[in-house]
């Protein structure tokens, strides 16, 4: 059943990115955007990722196509036709790295293989301690918060000083006096 | 969006349903899925939600951007202080065992905090995100071509 939806969702992801490509309406495009990262938490959830299908469709789904919907309004709702030039050189580029990258995924393990890399590092560790050193059921917040919490300090900070950037770039957002508003 | 009545009672209900569910995320996280960074999104969501259809004067009066500015810098703070704290107890940094007599509440405790300060700091960036974005003034048709 879930091979099924597996398919049924990636197939509906290669569609979603196909339209993305033909597209010039950019509220079009925003719109598909969003369905796309809807679409890969369908994927999450069915791969039994539930913490990241969440975050997913939170900040992909959600947040970040208001942003661009914002930012949209301070843009034109067409996209530019680009200039026509030769496609021979990027389609050879493309099709290079795509098959050094398909040759790549011959040596990656299968998924959910128990001989993984992934599986025989440190998260045994981890799925065997939590319950009696965190005692809490949810080993990604385990996981997150205390054992890596060097990790997610350093993540935090990455978002203070992302929106940093965005305040430096765009201005401090204030509210307007009323007084002001009756003189404009 | 003054004409849009569905979209504004269906909004007005749904805002504090929204809310009360980034908190059920933020402080549900060491049992259920989500934690800090999910419930921050979804608590800026709710902001954001209302600020798009009640205006962002609206917004700004229900969540002042003043008040949004230090947040951010105390999620960030929260989290490195309970680190300092864990110092000063004798643990390492971030070394949740000493906050408690017993290590695994203080796990608890470590996390708590911790996944607070993750929340406080990504809902107040975000918001702050969105009001830069939104309080620029919207282009004309002749400047957009």
């Amino acid at each position: 059943m879930s091979f099924i939806l597996e398919v049924f969702l990636l197939a509906f992801l290669t569609v979603a990115a196909l339209a993305i490509l033909r597209m010039r309406d950019l509220f079009a495009i925003t719109m598909l955007f969003s369905l796309f990262s809807l679409l890969s938490a369908g994927l999450f959830t069915v791969m039994d990722a539930a913490d990241v299908a969440f975050t997913e469709a939170a900040v992909g789904a959600g947040i970040s196509t208001i942003l661009m919907l914002v930012t949209l309004t301070q843009s034109a709702r067409e996209e530019k036709p680009g200039f026509h030039r030769s496609p021979v050189l990027p389609l050879v580029v493309v099709w290079i790295t795509g098959g050094a990258l398909l040759y790549g995924t011959r040596d990656l393990p299968t998924r959910g293989d128990p001989a993984a890399p992934v599986h025989t590092h440190v998260a045994p560790r981890y799925l065997e301690a939590t319950d009696e050193e965190i005692g809490i059921p949810n080993v990604v917040t385990a996981v997150l918060a205390s054992y890596r919490g060097y990790d997610t300090l350093g993540e935090t900070t990455v978002i203070l000083t992302a929106g940093i950037g965005v305040l430096a770039l765009l201005g401090i957002p204030h509210r307007r006096r009323r007084k002001q508003d009756d003189e404009e | 969006m003054r004409h849009h009545i569905v979209l504004r009672v269906i909004a007005k209900m749904l805002v504090p349903v929204i809310l009360l569910f980034a908190l059920y995320v933020q402080f549900h996280g060491d049992y259920g899925p989500g934690g800090g960074f999910q419930a921050g999104v979804i608590f800026a969501a709710g902001v954001i939600l209302y600020s798009l259809v009640f205006g962002l004067e609206a917004g700004m009066q229900a969540v002042p951007p003043e008040i949004l500015r230090p947040l951010a810098a105390v999620g960030v703070l929260l989290y490195g202080g309970v680190g300092v704290a864990t110092l000063l107890l004798g643990g390492a940094y971030l070394d949740y065992d000493v906050l408690a007599h017993d290590p695994v509440h203080g796990q608890h405790l470590g996390i708590l905090l911790v996944e607070l300060g993750v929340g406080i700091t990504v809902a107040s960036v975000l918001t702050l995100v969105y009001f830069a974005f939104a309080g620029r003034p919207a282009l004309s048709k002749e400047e957009q071509q």
